[in-house]
């Protein structure tokens, strides 16, 4: 193409508002930052750090102590990814490298469709269908198996409710696996044939070629999407304020009631009354806020150290 | 020209009470607002005025009237008469409902449990854990209860309904008093929470064990087992319109400052022990009488020609004569910036 005399100009234009989008969104992350910390201002100066040591939430007394919100966040996240990384990283290795090609269309569209289900319709459908069958059936099983072992035991102990922290988890373990699945297959597509080719015709089996090219290559990108399904995990809220049992009281069974802190936002902002209830509720949001840039450093640190960003490009 | 219908319309949601100036607007308790809805749509119908409420929850409408961003506020508990006098707020009880137990336990219908409020606070306590409790058992002689876990349900979020029942419980149980406590939200020493009265309805029903407590028209909607309990007279009530009425009967509003009555375990061999009333809340001082005056007109039209619609929902409409009381508190606690007062009829 011609350079035109208007080049410049609009280069100079577009480099302006690209930047400015930018500082944009820098700048909204700063303002919310802000608005929690003013928001929180009563609780912070009034609790301080003791809040996160305690897991009393007492609206009568005015006492507030995010341990129990912040561990139940940890605790449903944690659940959700043991369980639901491996089963995503096994359907998007199915997709990309076992499945017949006419299968994978119809296959990958519906766990897209998955993916677009709102939040709602998991918590419903796990409040109506999955706790029943926990409380009757996978509950005593766990109770009865892993429950057993000494030390483990504890955290399969306790009245089965159907409702709790492993149901919640469970939930979130199929939300995010969708999201994990989707992403995780497109990036071993990214994968060059040529990859794959060279190392069949090596001799290299199905096992190899994953584990010795795709993984290698696409680390940086599973990292990603891992990720992305460990933000949602963290930061939903109805369907978890469906079958958790909003309870704030740390119990050391996973069959117990728990809440995270998105659901008791969701929970209790409405009717909050007085400013350091609400304070409280907002320095939950501030502490999600700092467990969510916490979880991305770390996760950016891991990569760097281990030298993979970049070079698995 | 769809581009300027479309923004009217816009326009039309986004500010209603601009559009119409003749419009009211409310907003706060969740629990009386299918009543509320009901009777602004009968009464725009009738007068063309409308009444918009928005049921943002007790807290919320405590805070808006605060703000002045709404005309009226309404919430579930009755602010203490200081608070009241804080704010320059009046308050006033707009209709009865009645809070009932609702249980899980298989082989058990509706009515056949008969719990009291000691009972019913040990097992909010977790004193009681299991269904065959001597406790409940000593009760319930004629019943086969199992040897399944109890599983208590309260409301996760703060509400009226929830202060009606942790008061009631408090009354019932010195250790709730004084372990636990009063209020639209407290620190449960044990169970599951359930959104809204639809969450612990479902959150009852889904879970085998379980028990809950929800409005009574929840109850009646979901066909849920209710339980009778024992009133301050020591008699077994099931809960039901007669009941509640019989408890909004016994209360001596006349003599309570600012309306500040909690109806739970009143007096009467016919009364449900855990009734409350919802209430309303507006400004002592009116910057626009006209507006206030428009409001009270509404509740005046509600008081006399909204009773068959609050059973029909099965709320329990305010008694005659304390009807009579609460607008002679109009007449004499509410004025304009000059001191004429508002409500004169």
């Amino acid at each position: 193409m011609p350079v035109t005399p208007e080049q410049p100009a609009r280069d100079a234009l577009f480099l302006g508002a690209s930047r400015l989008a930018t500082w944009a969104l820098l700048s909204l992350l700063l303002a919310i930052l802000l608005t929690l910390v003013i928001g929180a201002w009563p609780a912070l100066v009034e609790y301080g750090p003791s809040f996160l040591a305690t897991d009393a939430w007492n609206p009568v007394e005015d006492v507030y102590g995010g341990l129990g919100a912040l561990l139940g966040t940890i605790v449903t996240a944690v659940i959700a990814m043991i369980v639901g990384v491996p089963v995503a990283f096994g359907v998007a290795i199915f997709l990309t490298e076992l499945c017949p090609w006419p299968l994978r269309r119809p296959i990958g569209t519906a766990i897209e469709l998955l993916a677009a289900v709102p939040s709602i319709i998991y918590g419903i459908w796990g409040l109506f269908v999955l706790a029943p069958v926990m409380q009757s059936t996978v509950q005593p099983a766990l109770a009865a198996t892993l429950g057993q072992v000494p030390g483990l035991g504890r955290l399969f102990s306790g009245p089965p409710l159907g409702i709790g922290m492993l149901t919640a988890g469970l939930i979130l373990a199929i939300m995010i696996l969708p999201i994990v699945t989707t992403i995780l297959r497109d990036v071993f597509q990214t994968v060059p044939p040529i990859y794959r080719e060279s190392a069949y015709g090596l001799g290299a089996t199905t096992w190899e070629v994953v584990w010795h090219v795709v993984l290698p290559y696409s680390r940086t990108g599973a990292a990603g999407a891992v990720l992305l399904g460990l933000g949602r995990a963290l930061g939903e809220t109805m369907a978890v304020t469906f079958v958790i049992g909003n309870a704030h009281h740390i119990k050391a069974s996973l069959f117990a009631p728990g809440t995270t802190i998105a659901s008791t936002l969701a929970n209790e902002f409405t009717e909050a009354v007085g400013d350091l209830y609400t304070g409280a509720l907002i320095e939950l949001g501030l502490v999600l806020f700092g467990l969510t840039v916490l979880v991305l450093g770390a996760a950016r640190w891991l990569l760097a150290r281990t030298g993979l960003e970049g070079k698995a490009r | 020209m769809r581009i300027l219908s479309c923004l009217t319309l816009a326009a039309a949601f986004a500010i209603p009470t601009v559009a119409h100036a003749d419009n009211i607007a409310g907003a706060g308790a969740t629990f009386p607002y299918p009543l509320y809805a009901k009777w602004a749509e009968a009464y725009r119908a009738e007068t063309g005025i409308g009444v918009n409420y928005q049921s943002i929850g007790s807290g919320g409408g405590i805070k808006q009237i605060k703000a002045k961003t709404v005309d009226f506020g309404a919430s579930d508990m009755p602010l203490k008469p200081e608070v009241l006098d804080m704010a320059g707020l009046m308050q006033w009880p707009m209709v009865i409902g009645g809070v009932v137990p609702v249980v899980n336990v298989p082989g058990i219908k509706p009515g056949d449990l008969k719990l009291t409020g000691a009972v019913l606070a040990d097992i909010y306590l977790g004193k009681v854990a299991k269904w065959n409790d001597p406790a409940i058992a000593a009760l319930n002689p004629s019943l086969a209860l199992p040897d399944q876990a109890i599983a208590p349900v309260h409301r996760s979020d703060g509400s009226g309904t929830s202060f009606i029942f942790t008061d009631y419980l408090a009354k019932a149980s010195p250790t709730w008093k004084d372990s636990v406590g009063v209020s639209t939200a407290v620190e449960w020493p044990t169970g599951l929470g359930g959104k809204g009265n639809e969450g612990v309805a479902a959150m009852t029903g889904q879970t085998v064990g379980a028990i809950g407590y929800v409005e009574y028209a929840y109850a009646l909607q979901n066909k849920m087992t209710y339980a009778q309990m024992q009133n301050a007279a020591g008699q077994f009530v099931t809960p039901d319109g007669a009941s509640f009425q019989a408890a909004a009967a016994n209360a001596d509003w006349a003599n309570a400052p600012g309306f500040h009555l909690v109806l739970t375990n009143p007096p009467g061999a016919d009364s449900w022990p855990i009734t409350g009333a919802s209430f309303i809340l507006m400004h002592k001082t009116q910057d626009e009488p006209e507006t206030a005056k428009r409001v009270l007109a509404f509740f005046d039209w509600a008081y006399r020609k909204g009773d068959q619609m609050a059973e029909q929902l099965h709320y329990v409409p305010i008694p005659g004569k304390v009807v009579a009381v609460v607008e002679a508190s109009w007449a004499k606690n509410m004025s304009d910036k000059d001191g004429k007062p508002v409500w004169t009829k």
